[in-house]
């Protein structure tokens, strides 16, 4: 039999309920595939998945019940990283772990649940990665703004975070990759979608937009930076391990003078 | 404030306080519940890493440098030619917010060269703490250098505001403090812990009774030596490390490799090497006692006065054990799993959640990530596929140090060539 590939939207709900219509029409050879990674709809056999927040429920309670905490929070930080053919990663997860009698979340010499456990260890890498290396700007009318461009989707998973940090302040994060943000208003901080002035550059701090003061503070910064530095300790190969390159344009400390 | 003068006060007090090598923001529980600024939440976060690959977590920096104290080891020594600079307690609480609030920093570190007495330099840390939390509502993680010889009174008060508190005991033996900082005596270093250690274990009965009880240095207290200064052996150390975190419930011992700084004659002269090697085997060693369930005469005794530099403490300790393995991973038990080389902790709880549900083979242990090449010499799995040479330990670790690539290859070889 021809296999069948089932393209949902994106959306987490989205992947729940492609595996409940796989539950529910007993599919054996199946892919599932976001929507925005579909380039060729040709030869295969092809199936879209309509989102219901009912199915995909039903799902994630089967799940929870089956799972511990950890594995459950796995499987959603996996979603996230949007890796390619992620989604049947997970499915063979979730049907190890569903037919399972015994919580089988940590059974580490299952390759799919071991790669599970490896691809969510990176996104929570990231996530904890970007709670350290976001950097905040002052506008002039006074939010603290920042953008990210982090590997996986992990806005999500940092606005409890900052939200518990900076609860006395207005701030902003833009993930310039995925061109949505989370905005903080001194009550709620939600995810939406931000205009920005056309030709605002990220890797810089533009005198139209930020406050005098901002300068100065991140004139301090920097000097901070090289003064704690032990220059006969000097070692690169760690610093770069700690702190990859590809995060270096948003460092305010990483910026030449 | 005047940007200038700040800017010139931070570069050399941040300058002087980069030798203390903690900068961990970890282990205090600080929920912001008044809607202020900061909430720690226990994990402890590195926001940036300086070029020589130490965390930044938290604004490290001296109040001042102005010292009465003349301890050769220390680049603000009374008799050493540098410039002196001096925050206001205001300054030091505006940089701290200010980094805070762009996501600098996790806290502050504040440390201080001894100005007058111990109790009036202690008092101006005390008044930065207190104002950081009284004032600006701030919840963000606050570590304070106890100033050795300073009062009950001001600990008992510094442990309110503060989340970690630390004093120094920079040399590991009392003879070599003798030698180096004739103005100090040990018995002034061990009375501010002593006082914190109490408070603290006052504290965590209180608020077995009253819940409210005000926090005490949730975060616990720690200390550093200084290693390669004054000629103790790795013995020795560890002896003190030991000592003290048994007879202190220390949180931490930190190891500082000595930078010269001196032309002194009681120290390493300027451009040699810091000890950055031996730093490490020593951190190893203080994981194996505190993570590992490893004594530290196991490791170190009076036959066995120095660590290996050319292979860790572990691979080490177990050559001279051979008669304890191989260890069988499906059947035994997690102490002796940690004692295996190669196996880190988390390997140990992937097998040991694992295994439960099948037997592990080489194949499943190399994909939780154990590092075989180590490991092999020194346990059996479910194959019979095994070390079955009678191999002695010379061979083992010859065998294991080919196929390794150490990153002090370099280091190595220097050091290894004065014997050889």
């Amino acid at each position: 039999m021809q296999s069948k590939t089932l393209i949902y939207d994106g959306t987490f709900d989205g992947f729940l309920c492609a595996v409940f219509h796989i539950y529910e029409y007993k599919l054996k050879d199946v892919f599932i595939k976001n929507k925005f990674s579909v380039q060729s709809q040709l030869f295969s056999n092809i199936e879209n998945i309509i989102t219901e927040t009912e199915k995909a429920n039903r799902v994630w309670n089967g799940i929870k019940n089956k799972t511990s905490r950890t594995g459950s929070y796995q499987l959603y930080y996996t979603f996230l990283s949007e890796k390619e053919g992620v989604e049947n990663i997970m499915l063979d997860a979730m049907r190890y772990i569903l037919g399972s009698n015994v919580n089988s979340d940590k059974d580490y010499s299952h390759p799919s649940i071991l790669q599970m456990a490896q691809i969510a260890k990176m996104v929570g890498r990231e996530k904890h990665r970007i709670e350290a290396f976001v950097r905040f700007k002052l506008t002039k009318d006074h939010i603290y703004f920042a953008n990210i461009e982090p590997d996986f989707n992990v806005l999500p998973l940092i606005i409890k975070h900052f939200k518990s940090r900076y609860a006395d302040q207005k701030w902003l994060i833009y993930d310039i990759k995925r061109a949505y943000g989370i905005y903080y208003d001194l009550e709620n901080a939600e995810i939406m979608n931000i205009e920005l002035p056309s030709g605002f550059n990220f890797s810089k701090t533009d005198s139209d937009y930020f406050s005098e003061e901002e300068f100065e503070f991140q004139k301090l910064w920097q000097d901070y930076f090289k003064s704690t530095n032990i220059e006969s300790r000097k070692n690169m190969k760690l610093h770069t391990r700690h702190v990859p390159k590809r995060y270096w344009k948003y460092l305010s400390e990483k910026q030449p003078d | 404030m005047s940007f200038q003068r700040i800017q010139e006060k931070l570069k050399i007090l941040a300058d002087a306080a980069k030798y203390d090598v903690s900068c961990s923001s970890s282990g205090s529980k600080r929920t912001n519940t008044t809607k202020g600024l900061g909430d720690s939440s226990g994990m402890g976060i590195c926001h940036s890493y300086t070029e020589d690959g130490r965390c930044v977590s938290l604004l490290k920096i001296l109040l001042t440098n102005h010292c009465i104290f003349d301890c050769a080891y220390c680049v603000t020594r009374k008799s050493n030619d540098i410039k002196r600079a001096a925050f206001k307690v205001q300054e030091v609480v505006d940089l701290t917010i200010n980094f805070y609030r762009r996501n600098y920093i996790e806290g502050l570190f504040l440390s201080s060269g001894i100005f007058k007495n111990a109790d009036y330099t202690m008092e101006r840390l005390v008044a930065v703490a207190k104002k950081l939390r009284k004032e600006e509502n701030f919840n963000g993680y606050i570590y304070l250098k106890s100033i050795p010889g300073a009062s009950d009174e001001l600990m008992r008060e510094a442990g309110l505001y503060a989340d970690r508190l630390s004093v120094n005991i920079e040399i590991p033996t009392e003879s070599g403090l003798k030698k180096l900082a004739p103005d100090k005596n040990r018995e002034d270093f061990i009375k501010p812990m002593a006082k914190v250690k109490n408070e603290i274990i006052q504290y965590k009965a209180e608020k077995k009774i009253i819940r409210s009880t005000p926090k005490y240095a949730p975060a616990g207290q720690s200390t550093q030596m200084i290693i390669g200064a004054s000629g103790e052996n790795d013995f020795q150390i560890m002896q003190t490390s030991n000592h003290f975190y048994r007879n202190f419930n220390l949180k931490r011992v930190y190891y500082s490799g000595y930078v010269p700084i001196s032309y002194d004659d009681r120290l390493p002269k300027i451009g040699s090497e810091v000890p950055m090697l031996r730093e490490n085997r020593l951190y190893q060693t203080d994981w194996l006692m505190r993570f590992y369930g490893f004594d530290v005469s196991e490791i170190l005794n009076e036959q066995h006065q120095h660590l290996d530099l050319d292979i860790d403490p572990k691979l080490s300790w177990a050559l001279r054990n051979l008669h304890e393995f191989p260890v069988d991973v499906n059947t035994a038990d997690k102490r002796m799993l940690a004692r295996i080389p190669g196996l880190g902790m988390r390997s140990v709880h992937k097998i040991l959640n694992a295994r439960r549900f099948r037997r592990l083979n080489w194949e499943h242990l190399k994909k939780i990530g154990v590092a075989l090449n180590r490991a092999k010499y020194f346990m059996v799995c479910d194959s019979n596929q095994f070390e079955k040479r009678d191999l002695t330990s010379e061979k083992i670790k010859g065998f294991i140090l080919q196929n390794s690539n150490s990153k002090y290859r370099s280091a190595l070889s220097n050091q290894l060539s004065l014997f050889g």
